[in-house]
């Protein structure tokens, strides 16, 4: 009898599993997936796209370069760049857009000129550590050159440390934490950093007299939302920002957020803090309309999404305040041919991912062509890794070097590998994103 | 050759155990020597070792014992997690690596055994279905309880927190271990293929003993007819226990043997998905055979990467794959042709 209860146990466990044998390592925690995406998600940040310069880029960054001479070397050559981010599973829908991004920046590079190629080769991690880390690996069997990636943040730091010892370059459009670039000089972001995010949030609250009293509802179990809560709350401390409330959530939690409203209203909080997802966002803000509830609510690039998710009022988001780096709607030339070819390619409009993504390709071909006209003709094919690496390392280092792109205008890096560009608070009014 | 011969079957089993693990070895060194290892095969060497030990660890309970435990990944992560603030808090004071991976392995497995005392006292009480379930729930637990765990370490020595890493109140220079649901980063990378290997032997010579003794006969007695086995006057939930609490300690060495392979590991990889993952590779060896869980855990965390060229498609590949071998190991035409032959190879014997 026991044996048979184990039997009909083992076999539904083992139904499950079966179908959790494709999901599973695509949804290996299927709420982790959506909160990780999360994470890497939604820092790219930057200065208004509505700034960029336009399509004309490339020169105009060879041209700020005073100091060194140029000696118009030629780049040529087949450069093998690799990407790694969840192609498959609940996160997949950060890592395909940054994949459809950066296949639109390659055909453009390619299309350039025929001297210089770029072959394209993007790897599924399904947002795990050891995925992520295999894909790596399979990428080091192609010959890969330079890396453009990873999409999320907890495998980008597994893969960095390991490009880091075999010095293999690595550009990452949306791994956000610090841990990605700390102490691995071949490791670069073009997204913003979270910490960054959270200062800067609480910083411009401070700045704008925007509240009196802040309560804060983060996810306490998603890094990205952590890392944000944590800074904000030691700037607010250093500014003498008084937070009243933090309450908290998990993904299995994400469905009322009653209790977190009410601890923040009966606190008398003025402005709502929520360095969060849009998904959990947007619960919140129809609770809270729900509940008469009216605070300010202030959010960071991971909101970014929310007037575009199905089923949702977007009038509810009207005062919305939030960081972002990346508009769709915006007018200058670059942003409205990005957006074109991506919503003709893949037809969506692109998310920041997909406009970080964008910006990776690009930035690694502009380093290159920096370094070609001022060392002389720089032949790609051939040359391994680790000479790439070094290459890319003394341009992106090099304060001369600085690079227009989508998620903003007059990027630079620090030495350190995270991009020094600022944040832009947009708050939503008539269902658009107006600048602050 | 007589000698062999005369070894009992289980001897047999336990040596085909070690020779399969060796040859693995010694496979890899040549291949590695002629540098034909890709570097795709050489980054799976620690965690298909990793989940060898870990199916070798859930087979023991599932298969010997009889109990179905959902929560596995649980006893890994303990191991993981304290792995990683042994070899990171004594960074300075053992500087030799080997040790430090030794000590973190050790105590990641004492703790992993902790784990499975506090867990197992009450679990063990149960039966059958309602067992699994309550392992899955402390599985989970046990997940969340990590999410929310920060650990730090500086001149006073470790501090802990269950709220954020400020609360901890460390000094200037502290260093944060493990940061909530971010995990633990910056983690040197300890584990080598060698260790693992030596591991994994331990590993088998303590399961195999184990099994081949007094306990263990009175292990498989209890799980074959518990009521005959109490009248007899085995103590059952000791028993029980001493499988579970065992079986915990080797997940959690294997936790840490993974861990320090990464130099991040945060606790969302050990949820239930990782459960049912070795559950599945002990299932598909065959519940209580050891060779089984080994080729089973070895060639289903090499299969994925093998079927990357089918780019989107491949976890569904891999799924066929794993429906099509229950199919086949459980088809009684497929099965009677594999009893044939060694019911064949015995008269053999039986002639010689």
């Amino acid at each position: 009898m026991k044996k048979k209860v184990l039997a009909m146990v083992m076999s539904a466990v083992l139904g499950v599993s079966m179908l959790g044998g494709c999901t599973d390592a695509a949804s290996t925690g299927g709420s982790d997936a959506g909160t990780s995406g999360t994470t890497d998600g939604g820092e790219s940040a930057g200065s208004d796209a509505g700034s960029n310069a336009g399509g004309e880029t490339k020169e105009g960054v060879e041209e700020s370069v005073p100091e060194q001479e140029s000696v118009g070397g030629k780049l040529t050559g087949t450069l093998n760049l690799g990407m790694i981010g969840p192609l498959t599973g609940a996160a997949a829908i950060y890592g395909n857009a940054v994949k459809n991004g950066e296949q639109i920046a390659v055909d453009e590079i390619n299309a350039i000129s025929s001297d210089f190629q770029i072959q394209y080769n993007p790897q599924d991690d399904e947002h795990d550590a050891e995925k992520s880390v295999n894909a790596y690996n399979n990428l080091k069997d192609w010959n890969v050159q330079v890396i453009a990636g990873t999409v999320t943040t907890t495998p980008c730091v597994a893969v960095s440390a390991e490009a880091n010892n075999d010095r293999i370059f690595m550009l990452t459009p949306s791994a956000s934490s610090p841990d990605v670039v700390n102490g691995k000089d071949n490791v670069f972001q073009v997204c913003f950093a979270d910490p960054n995010q959270g200062s800067a949030s609480a910083k411009y609250i401070k700045d704008n007299n925007m509240a009196t009293k802040v309560a804060i509802i983060y996810n306490n179990a998603d890094a990205y939302s952590t890392g944000i809560y944590q800074t904000f709350n030691a700037k607010a401390g250093e500014l003498g920002l008084e937070v009243v409330s933090t309450t908290t959530f998990t993904d299995d939690t994400a469905n009322d957020f009653s209790v977190q409203l009410g601890d923040a209203q009966s606190a008398g909080a003025d402005l709502v803090f929520l360095p969060i997802y849009y998904q959990p966002a947007s619960l919140i803000l129809q609770q809270a309309s729900s509940m008469g509830y009216a605070p300010k609510f202030f959010g960071v690039d991971g909101m970014d999404g929310i007037l575009t998710m199905e089923g949702f009022d977007a009038s509810l988001a009207e005062g919305v305040i939030l960081l972002t780096p990346f508009s769709a709607d915006a007018t200058d030339d670059l942003t409205k041919s990005f957006v074109g070819k991506y919503e003709s390619g893949y037809g969506e409009t692109p998310n920041q991912f997909a406009a970080d993504g964008y910006d990776c390709p690009y930035a690694i071909y502009r380093a290159l062509q920096f370094y070609a006209d001022k060392n002389g003709d720089l032949d790609v094919t051939g040359k391994s890794a680790e000479e790439i690496c070094t290459i890319l390392i003394s341009v992106f280092t090099n304060p001369n070097f600085s690079y227009d792109g989508v998620t903003g205008s007059g990027m630079v890096w620090t030495a350190n590998g995270e991009v020094n560009k600022d944040p832009k608070a947009v708050v939503i009014q008539n269902g658009v994103y107006v600048g602050l | 050759m007589k000698a062999l011969k005369n070894l009992k079957k289980q001897t047999k089993i336990s040596f085909l155990n070690y020779g399969i693990v060796i040859l693995f070895f010694i496979v890899v060194q040549i291949l590695a020597n002629l540098g034909m290892l890709t570097n795709s095969l050489k980054g799976q060497l620690i965690p298909i070792l990793s989940y060898v030990i870990m199916a070798l660890a859930l087979n023991l309970v599932v298969g010997i014992s009889g109990e179905l435990s959902l929560g596995h990944a649980g006893f890994m992560s303990v191991g993981a997690f304290s792995g990683v603030v042994v070899s990171m808090s004594l960074a300075e004071n053992v500087p030799n690596p080997g040790l430090r991976l030794l000590l973190a392995i050790v105590i990641g497995a004492l703790l992993a055994g902790i784990a499975g005392v506090i867990i197992g006292i009450p679990v063990l009480r149960l039966n059958g279905d309602y067992l699994a379930i309550v392992t899955l729930a402390f599985g989970e637990i046990i997940k969340n309880v990590m999410n929310c765990l920060y650990v730090g370490v500086d001149k006073a020595g470790l501090h802990l927190s269950f709220k954020d890493a400020a609360s901890m109140g460390m000094a200037a220079d502290g260093k944060v271990l493990i940061n909530g649901p971010m995990g633990a980063t910056g983690v040197t990378k300890l584990s080598t293929f060698i260790a693992g290997t030596i591991l994994l032997l331990l590993v088998l010579v303590i399961i195999q003993n184990l099994v081949n003794s007094r306990t263990g006969l009175a292990i498989m007695a209890i799980r074959d007819n518990r009521i005959a086995a109490e009248a007899s006057g085995v103590p059952v939930t000791r028993h029980k226990l001493i499988a579970f609490v065992t079986s915990a300690a080797i997940a959690g060495a294997a936790g840490a043997l993974y861990a320090l392979n990464y130099s991040t590991i945060a606790p969302k990889k050990f949820d239930f998905n990782t459960s049912i993952l070795i559950l599945v590779f002990v299932v598909l060896g065959g519940i209580g055979n050891m060779t089984g869980s080994i080729i089973a855990a070895a060639l289903l965390t090499v299969l994925p990467e093998l079927l990357r060229k089918f780019s989107d498609y491949r976890m569904l590949i891999y799924a066929i794959v794993l429906i099509l071998v229950m199919i086949a190991s459980n088809n009684p035409k497929l099965r009677s042709i594999f009893d044939g032959l060694g019911k064949k190879a015995k008269k053999e014997e039986a002639a010689k």
